[in-house]
């Protein structure tokens, strides 16, 4: 026992530093450190991607981009948000705060933590080299759309179609690993006391999200390993002149597919039930409902998949029965927000940043939602189906969703991680230019959607012209409002007011009890939880 | 490495506050592994459970492949009308109804033949054998191989079409400036949903796709398939 | 004043029906078919319900955020549960859903119709176009978007950007009004999806399968659709135009359409000068070629070949009519035989061999494209 305890002893003495700090961590909080300025960096990455697509679409005609390379941008800014920024945000957060949240000392598997964020970079380098490569006039990039549907990339795939089916291999596997580590830091390291019902609200979000992850990610490694086959092997899983059917890509997809949306929304449900208690200083409302409407909403994910199918031609009961689960999804979500809502009634609220961002996200998430249970009337969704109304329903559930309660999670817990305040001015200017850009960005879209414009196009007809270029506009205040973010982000880093270990009045729950910053060790010793 | 850390790395936290800490803490070191309570095997166990549902989902997606085919053959959802099959001896042919069935030719890609139905559409009664045919010429100056694909419209009608001979998923060769009737005789069952009086029977030809033989050209082909 | 005119007449538009190609439209159009009304009426009360939950849950949240709060001397309450009012809430959701629901299944029922049509059309999606074939009619024909230089960044500013831009083609679809047309749905490549907005009819059409529709529409008029799934580069340029005629102007439409069919064979038996090869060469490049190979002929490095210089085009004939005629397997070059006339073929590549420079004084007539085939 000495022999180890000393040995350890050595290591304390042994101060991380320099490259090796980062390259060989083993450590949750410098691991989610990583993973959270990955997600920044691709935030602006994706968003730049996202700022030449709506300038060509600031007016009818082309002016800026070949037909060709538009449906670059949209794929990757599809791709680099989704796996890019949501995730991986989602990852660093879970990383920071799962461990100090049931007073564990680290995640389960250090090692393992840290191989599953290496893994993005080289990922994501590679999609990234296939854009340079593009620029440079080598060939293009992937060009088919996130959902990269067969045949279009397998048999009429470009070159770096190869190079992206091995960058989701090696983002699932990040993925896979990660999840893995979660649960098993969840189910064996909890403090003593704190039973399953007493974990916070986060803590049991991305529990639920890490078996959605172990169980679809190996599914999509399958499809995109079938796509391979397909390209380079002779197979003919998707191509009809084997026998095989491009609509069955489709199913296969979307089984992995539907339950990665709620992948990207259940740690977001996490981040507003620890925020608005916090502000609202009163205990989030409902705990058990909010609890089972998790578990119910990730059960029911798996069984909803065809709603992206519905003009395949499914025969109808098909189409009935997707139809009937997709609405009752809304009930469990609907409970939620009416939890958060009960919990903010009667409360005794204040307004930071964090709270501005959590509220924002009840507002825009509901609006997203109820678009969702427009789009799942089948006869409906005729008319909807890959228009711009589902490009507006799925910002709203992402961009002024899931990205608002990653924005808001930052601003809630740098204090805790740096020991500084951020400048709160700042961030409520970051919250209400970031709010306003936003609606003025996704709103319209609604509209050009239902009077008929088409996505995925670099081009359209004249009736659509005064909506997008009020979506210009509003993607340009959206994007630029985001360097005000990162400069108070820096500037929290390297100095500000000192927070204290509680760091706001309403505040509960273990990982408050630790000092800001949080030490490079905490909770060596288990704390007891009552 | 004990290379200093200069300013242009933002310190995230007081590493010193963890060694002050240490001091407390000499009993229990910071290992997840040795942390009282946690079993060191509980970990292994949760984790290679977890593993086994990562393989076994792995598995899933591929099982998808014949699932979906086998879906498809029962339910006859998505027009596949599977290749052919051995007719009942008494079927009893349905007088009181008529069916009118369209024929369809497709060329997939650059499929350079040409290829269309003898006829565009006939009238039948179900439970009544028919004979139709397409034709396929070869133009061109090269000995080209195809494989047709059937497809039948509306899909819940497809598994009440049948057919005892078709050339479906057989490999055809044209040589070049060869033309070649390919028959069809189908039987429509009389358990046809009422409802349904038109359908229409669609192959596409394609190319058949090199460096496969039959056999693996598809995990996910349909049965019976004559070389 | 004036804004609040604007903003009137904004909400106005948002509860009309008629403008369909307005500027500013904001809701979906009932359009003119069973299908396309039942979707509107369908959406139009999911639509309000969300609105009116909308209005309470955010309702709700705006007097907590005024009233609640610590600065006006809110003391939290301490309550944190309630059995019964959430069962409340969520027997009430599950009821509003039924009666979503039924009025939703009644409408989807009510599409599957199936009655006999009087008569079908083979749609087919091409890269990037669409093509009609009236089944048992022999009238067959390639729909192509009368605009094919929008589709290129260095041609786009060319074009007149009026009110059908990117909405219109070079031949509609014709049908007879109050007739039930069947539509029968397919691809020759990847998945394209046939929409048109004021029928409610949109279709995925999937290489190697067949998918069915059908349309009825009761009066005449110009219908105007766009493909909507992702299907290539020019995704966004391969628009759908119908022209639903009276039945008289109907058949005398098909008849013209069969004497056109019979001088077209005609054209491909004479001896064409070189001036109308590359005259009517040019128009069929810009249609179908220049959308890969560009106007310039120069193509797009590393993904599609210019033609400008380069060796089909300069080299051996056979060796080009070949490439156009068979396609070249592997590529994006689809075989132009089955798709074109030969007519057409022999002037498109006559306008490559002599067009940007290339100049080869070759001259190619609709009789050396038969015996090519």
């Amino acid at each position: 026992m000495s022999a180890v305890i000393e040995e350890h002893h050595d290591h304390h003495d042994h101060k991380p530093s320099g490259i090796g700090r980062w390259l060989f961590s083993t450590n949750h909080k410098d691991i989610g450190t990583m993973y959270l300025w990955f997600s920044f960096i691709m935030f602006f990455v994706g968003g730049a991607m996202a700022l030449v697509i709506r300038a060509e679409l600031f007016q009818p005609g082309l002016q800026l981009v070949e037909p060709e390379f538009f449906n670059q941008m949209t794929t990757l800014h599809g791709l680099i948000m989704v796996f890019g920024v949501i995730m991986p945000g989602f990852v660093g957060l879970a990383n920071w705060m799962v461990p100090m949240m049931i007073g564990a000392p680290d995640m389960a598997l250090p090692r393992m933590n840290n191989w599953s964020f290496w893994l993005l970079p080289g990922a994501f380098g590679m999609l990234i080299a296939s854009l340079i490569m593009s620029l440079m006039g080598m060939g293009s990039a992937p060009n088919f759309g996130w959902t990269f549907y067969a045949p279009l990339s397998t048999t009429y795939g470009p070159a770096s179609t190869d190079y992206f089916i091995f960058s989701v291999h090696l983002m699932g596997i990040s993925s896979i690993m990660g999840a893995i580590n979660i649960i098993a830091t969840i189910m064996n390291m909890r403090a003593p006391g704190m039973t399953y019902m007493k974990m916070p609200i986060f803590v049991w979000t991305w529990f639920i999200t890490a078996y959605l992850l172990i169980a679809v990610m190996p599914v999509l490694a399958g499809v995109v390993t079938m796509m391979l086959m397909d390209r380079n092997f002779g197979t003919s899983f998707f191509n009809a002149a084997g026998g095989g059917d491009p609509v069955m890509f489709q199913h296969v997809f979307w089984f992995f597919g539907h339950p990665e949306v709620y992948i990207m929304i259940l740690p977001a449900f996490g981040v507003v039930s620890q925020i608005v208690p916090t502000f609202a200083r009163k205990k989030i409302f409902g705990y058990s409902s909010m609890v089972y409407a998790t578990a119910s909403i990730a059960f029911l994910s798996f069984i909803v998949w065809a709603h992206h199918m519905f003009t395949t031609g499914m025969p109808v009961a098909g189409e009935l029965f997707f139809m009937y689960a997709t609405m009752l999804i809304a009930i469990p979500t609907g409970v939620k927000v009416f939890n958060w809502v009960s919990t903010m009634w009667r409360g005794s609220m204040t307004f930071e940043t964090p709270m501005l961002f959590a509220i924002g996200f009840i507002f825009l998430f509901t609006i997203g939602g109820f678009t969702g249970l427009m789009m799942c009337i089948a006869p409906a969704d005729f008319q909807y189906h890959d228009t711009y109304f589902i490009v507006a329903h799925f910002h709203y559930v992402l961009a002024t969703g899931a990205a608002f309660s990653i924005m808001a999670a930052v601003y809630f817990w740098i204090p805790k991680w740096t020991g500084n305040m951020y400048d709160e001015k700042l961030g409520k200017l970051h919250f209400w230019l970031t709010a306003i850009g936003g609606n003025i960005l996704f709103f319209p879209m609604h509209f050009v959607g239902l009077a008929g414009m088409p996505r995925r196009i670099p081009d359209y007809s004249l009736q659509f012209a005064e909506f997008n270029a009020m979506a210009t506009v509003g993607a340009f205040i959206f994007g630029f409002s985001q360097l005000i973010f990162l400069y108070n982000v820096i500037k929290t880093i390297r100095g500000g007011e000192k927070a204290t270990d509680q760091v706001w009045e309403g505040a509960d729950g273990l990982e408050w009890t630790l000092p800001s910053p949080a030490p490079f060790h905490s909770f060596t010793t288990p704390p007891t939880v009552k | 490495m004990d290379t200093a850390v200069t300013c242009s790395v933002p310190q995230l936290y007081n590493a010193t506050d963890g060694e002050v800490r240490a001091e407390e803490e000499n009993k229990v070191t910071s290992h997840p592994n040795n942390i009282e309570g946690v079993n060191k095997n509980s970990t292994t166990r949760v984790i290679t459970r977890l593993m086994f549902v990562v393989v076994g989902m792995f598995g899933f997606g591929f099982a998808l492949v014949p699932l979906y085919d086998v879906f498809c053959d029962i339910t006859g959802i998505n027009g596949k009308t599977g290749d052919k099959v051995t007719l009942a001896e008494n079927m009893q042919v349905d007088t009181s109804r008529v069916i009118e069935v369209e024929f369809i030719a497709s060329l997939n890609g650059s499929m350079p033949w040409e290829f269309k139905p003898m006829q565009h559409s006939i009238k039948v009664h179900p439970g009544e054998p028919t004979r139709i045919s397409y034709v396929a010429v070869n133009r061109t100056d090269k000995v080209i191989v195809g494989q047709a694909v059937p497809s039948v419209a509306p899909g819940r009608a497809a598994e009440y079409f049948q057919k005892t001979e078709c050339f479906c998923f057989t490999e055809q060769k044209l040589e070049p400036g060869e033309e070649k009737e390919m028959p069809v005789i189908f039987v429509v069952d009389p358990q046809l949903p009422d409802d349904v009086s038109q359908l229409a029977l669609s192959y596409t030809f394609f190319i058949k796709p090199s460096g496969a033989s039959n056999s693996t050209a598809s995990l996910a082909n349909n049965s019976n398939q004559e070389i | 004043m004036r804004a609040a005119k604007h903003v009137a007449g904004l909400l106005g538009l948002m509860f009309t029906s008629e403008q369909a190609l307005a500027a500013y439209q904001m809701n979906l159009p009932p359009g003119v078919t069973t299908f396309s009304q039942g979707a509107y009426d369908i959406h139009t009360m999911v639509m309000w319900i969300c609105v009116v939950i909308g209005a309470v849950v955010f309702g709700a949240m705006i007097y907590s955020i005024i009233n609640h709060r610590k600065s006006k001397g809110a003391v939290s309450a301490e309550f944190h549960d309630n059995t019964a009012i959430e069962i409340i809430w969520t027997v009430i959701p599950f009821l509003i859903l039924i009666a979503m629901a039924i009025p939703a299944t009644k409408v989807l029922l009510a599409m599957e119709d199936t009655s006999n049509s009087d008569m079908s059309i083979k749609v087919t999606g091409y890269q990037w176009k669409w093509h009609y074939d009236y089944l048992g009619e022999d009238i067959s024909f390639f729909s192509n978007i009368s605009t094919p230089d929008a589709a290129n960044l260095s041609t786009n500013a060319s074009v007149k950007k009026d009110d059908t831009y990117l909405l219109d083609v070079d031949n509609r679809l014709v049908i007879p009004e109050d007739t039930k047309v069947r539509l029968l749905f397919t691809s020759n490549d990847v998945i394209h999806a046939w929409w048109v907005q004021a029928f409610g009819v949109k279709k995925d059409a999937i290489p190697g399968f067949i998918n069915e529709s059908w349309v009825n529409v009761p009066d005449p008029g110009v219908y105007r659709g766009k493909c909507a799934e992702l299907c290539g580069k020019n995704h966004g340029f391969m628009p759908i135009v119908v022209e639903v005629k009276t039945k008289e102007d109907y058949a005398a439409w098909v008849s013209g359409q069969k004497t056109a069919a019979a001088e077209a064979a005609a054209s491909a038996e004479k001896t064409w000068t070189k001036a109308d090869l590359m005259s009517h060469g040019q128009k069929v490049y810009t249609t179908a070629c220049a959308a890969c190979h560009q106007a310039n002929g120069e193509g797009l490095p590393n993904v599609f070949p210019g033609l400008k210089g380069s060796a089909i085009a300069t080299g051996d004939i056979a060796k080009h009519l070949s490439v156009v005629i068979h396609g070249v397997t592997g590529t994006a070059m689809a075989a132009y035989g089955p798709q074109m006339n030969d007519a057409d073929l022999a002037a498109v590549i006559t306008y490559e061999r002599n067009a940007w420079g290339n100049d080869t004084g070759d001259v190619v007539q609709p009789s050396d494209i038969k015996a090519a085939r």
